[in-house]
């Protein structure tokens, strides 16, 4: 897994609240058997129209916020479906964060294992970051994992909640498979003392 | 420390493999099921880091999401989809993996198929791929859906790494009226607490009301968990549980049928365990339910209308009015007055075989709207060939159903089954999400009763004013 330490980038804005994973990758997409190539299809249905031509007003492909690597958006981000997909799609689109007052636990859980960082602010901040990064033209923020803060270069500068040990995975890399075979002695214990399988009454 | 635990607690102590220092505890998975769409990749990582799946006989899969529900030897004419459902294929045979396949007897939804073969038991971590797997709590097991990436930890090591979740109990108080079933419990549920108002917690469900509720009921109200944002959904173990779970096929046996249920009667939340939230429900005060926009915490009682957007304070009218616009309803609409264009019958959450029964009691001696296109999809062809067996097949297409086979179908609209831009569904499903059931449909969530009453009436309509024929 890439490392996630510091990283600073343009700020897109996504005035709504409660974007499920359905919204971010359409389930049309969801029958590739790869990781890559997802970013192409994010928020589909809200950048295209039915014959695959582009929508005019969506903020993403608004000129001021291409390339944008920070998305700030409503409460309950991620919400719905557990598919990685999600993930996968906004991570290959360029972004390496996102920012809102809540996240689904499963879309949080997701994020963690592909590097991208799903940062957690209070309302009222998150409502500042979407009122300045529509406001100010290049709006840059930097999210740094290991002061865990997000500052601008105009005095906004918070603090941000982050699990010790998710973090301690993003800031190195680590694979967490790696990690659990690490307890392969009590992994076996607790095997040797529940014997059996879901199919063993069969 | 108190050591009066919930039944969430009693679960998670039991399957605590290690606590390591500044970690999230490694909890094991008792079973782990797969279906072909948030597997492939996992199974390509265990090819590319040369894993193995560590425990196959505590893993079983099927296909259910992208399948067809045309007559089973149809061709797939999506070759994505069949590309995807031949990964599953090949994964299976190369790690070991047992598979209910297209073809099996034993094919269905993954949510219905644990709970019938016996698979899902009181007492068990079990995961899924799937957010829906909250489902398998109705036994009194934890149960919760994971990405791809999870998945392909749980297949290397039979075990995840998980921050504990906190507790929530909903005390479910009195009994549910007559035509106001474990769908309209959830519903209600959600409308009150939101769609975010379990995030980070487990719910357990307890009270009069749930201890009333059958198992395919309580599998309903723990598979909409999710959409409350919970963890999981679960129900404590009893008679209703036992007798569900007594003869299926993996069940335990003879000797060891008895030892399991003595088990499974220690695990009950202890008389005066702490939840770190409680929520009270009111069972006699809720109604059959319809959502009116594009998440199901967007609901009002059949009796209703869709809101009026000006009382609102600023975050929820903007959200109210962009979910009014996707769904073509004007503020204020009666409920009763909204018509619909198509019907769905079916899904993790209603495609049991009490769910047809409630339907087909509906539909019997009446038509279908020459308006409405409606489908009933079994979640499995266990249920399928059970409701032949009881004629409920029949009752369907006479009435002017189609009766088809079972999968995901439009619940998410991943195979042929969709809707068609701007059409209005009564749908028995989970999530009424912008698109869910086909780019630019429209999604209606209601029970199985309300559903068929819908397909029939053409509009919504009060069940409790049905004339039951």
């Amino acid at each position: 897994m890439k490392p996630f330490r510091t990283h600073r980038g343009r700020v897109a804005p996504l005035d709504r609240v409660n974007v499920d994973t359905d919204q971010i990758i359409p389930k049309q997409f969801l029958k590739r058997i790869e990781r890559t190539g997802f970013g192409q299809f994010l928020f589909y249905d809200w950048r295209f129209s039915a014959d695959g031509k582009k929508n005019a007003g969506f903020v993403l492909d608004e000129p001021r916020y291409r390339a944008a690597s920070i998305l700030v958006a409503g409460k309950n981000f991620g919400c719905g479906s557990s598919r990685e997909h999600a993930v996968w799609a906004l991570a290959d689109f360029g972004f390496r964060a996102v920012i809102s007052s809540s996240f689904a636990d499963i879309f949080s859980n997701n994020s963690a294992k592909n590097g991208f960082l799903a940062v957690r602010l209070t309302e009222d901040e998150t409502a500042e970051l979407m009122g300045r990064s529509s406001e100010v033209n290049d709006y840059q923020l930097t999210i740094d994992l290991e002061q865990c803060e997000v500052f601008d270069d105009q005095g906004f500068r918070t603090k941000f909640p982050m699990d010790e040990f998710v973090r301690h995975c993003l800031l190195n890399g680590l694979d967490d498979i790696g990690l659990t075979l690490q307890h392969e002695a009590e992994i076996a214990a607790y095997e040797a003392r529940h014997p059996g399988d879901a199919l063993s009454a069969q | 420390m108190s050591t009066k635990r919930t039944l969430f607690e009693k679960i998670w102590d039991a399957h605590l493999v290690a606590q390591p220092g500044g970690r999230s505890p490694i909890i094991y998975i008792d079973l782990h099921l797969v279906h072909e769409v948030t597997s492939p990749q996992a199974f390509e990582g265990l090819r590319a880091a040369g894993r193995e799946v560590r425990q196959p006989s505590r893993t079983v899969a099927t296909v259910d999401h992208n399948i067809p529900t045309e007559p089973r030897g149809t061709p797939i004419t999506d070759l994505i989809a069949a590309k995807q459902i031949a990964a599953l294929q090949a994964n299976c045979k190369e790690f070991g993996v047992p598979l209910f396949d297209m073809d099996s007897p034993d094919q269905g939804i993954v949510h219905v198929i644990g709970p019938e073969l016996g698979l899902t038991r009181p007492g068990m971590t079990i995961v899924c791929g799937d957010s829906h797997t909250s489902t398998h709590g109705a036994f009194g097991s934890l149960a919760f859906g994971i990405g791809t990436s999870e998945v392909e930890h749980v297949l290397a090591t039979q075990c995840l790494a998980q921050q504990t979740p906190k507790t929530m109990k909903i005390d479910v108080r009195g009994r549910l009226a007559e035509g106001v079933g474990a769908k309209d419990l959830a519903l209600g549920i959600i409308a009150q607490i939101g769609t975010d108002g379990a995030s980070g917690h487990v719910i357990e469900y307890a009270g009069e009301a749930v201890r009333a509720l059958s198992m395919e009921g309580r599998m309903t109200l723990c598979n909409m968990s999710i959409e409350a944002g919970a963890r999981a959904g679960m129900v404590a173990p009893d008679d209703t549980t036992f007798a569900y779970v007594k003869g299926k096929r993996f069940a335990p046996q003879d000797g060891e049928w008895d030892k399991a249920v003595a088990y499974w009667r220690t695990l009950p939340t202890d008389e005066g365990a702490a939840f770190d939230k409680v929520v009270e429900i009111d069972a006699a005060q809720l109604s059959p339910f319809v959502t009116w926009g594009t998440n199901p915490g967007m609901v009002a009682p059949v009796t209703g209308r869709v809101p009026e957007v000006g009382s609102l304070k600023d975050s929820d009218r903007r959200a109210t009015e962009l979910a009014l616009e996707y769904m073509g309803l004007d503020p204020g609409k009666r409920i009763e007055d909204i018509g619909i264009d198509r019907v769905f019958i079916g899904s993790c959450t209603n495609s049991r075989i009490e769910d047809l029964r409630a339907a087909a009691r509906v539909a019997r001696g009446h038509h279908v709207s020459a308006k409405v296109r409606a489908m009933v999809v079994p979640g499995s062809q266990t249920v399928k060939r059970a409701a032949e067996q009881e004629g409920l097949d029949r009752i369907f297409l006479d009435a002017g159903f189609e009766w088809r086979e079972s999968g995901c179908s439009m619940c998410l609209g991943m195979n042929p089954d969709i809707l068609q831009p701007g059409e209005r569904c009564a749908s028995t499903s989970n999530r009424n999400f912008e698109g869910r059931q086909g780019r630019g449909g429209r999604t209606h969530l209601v029970s199985p009763m309300m559903a068929a009453a819908a397909a029939i009436a053409g509009h919504f309509t009060d069940i409790r004013n049905w004339k039951f024929q």
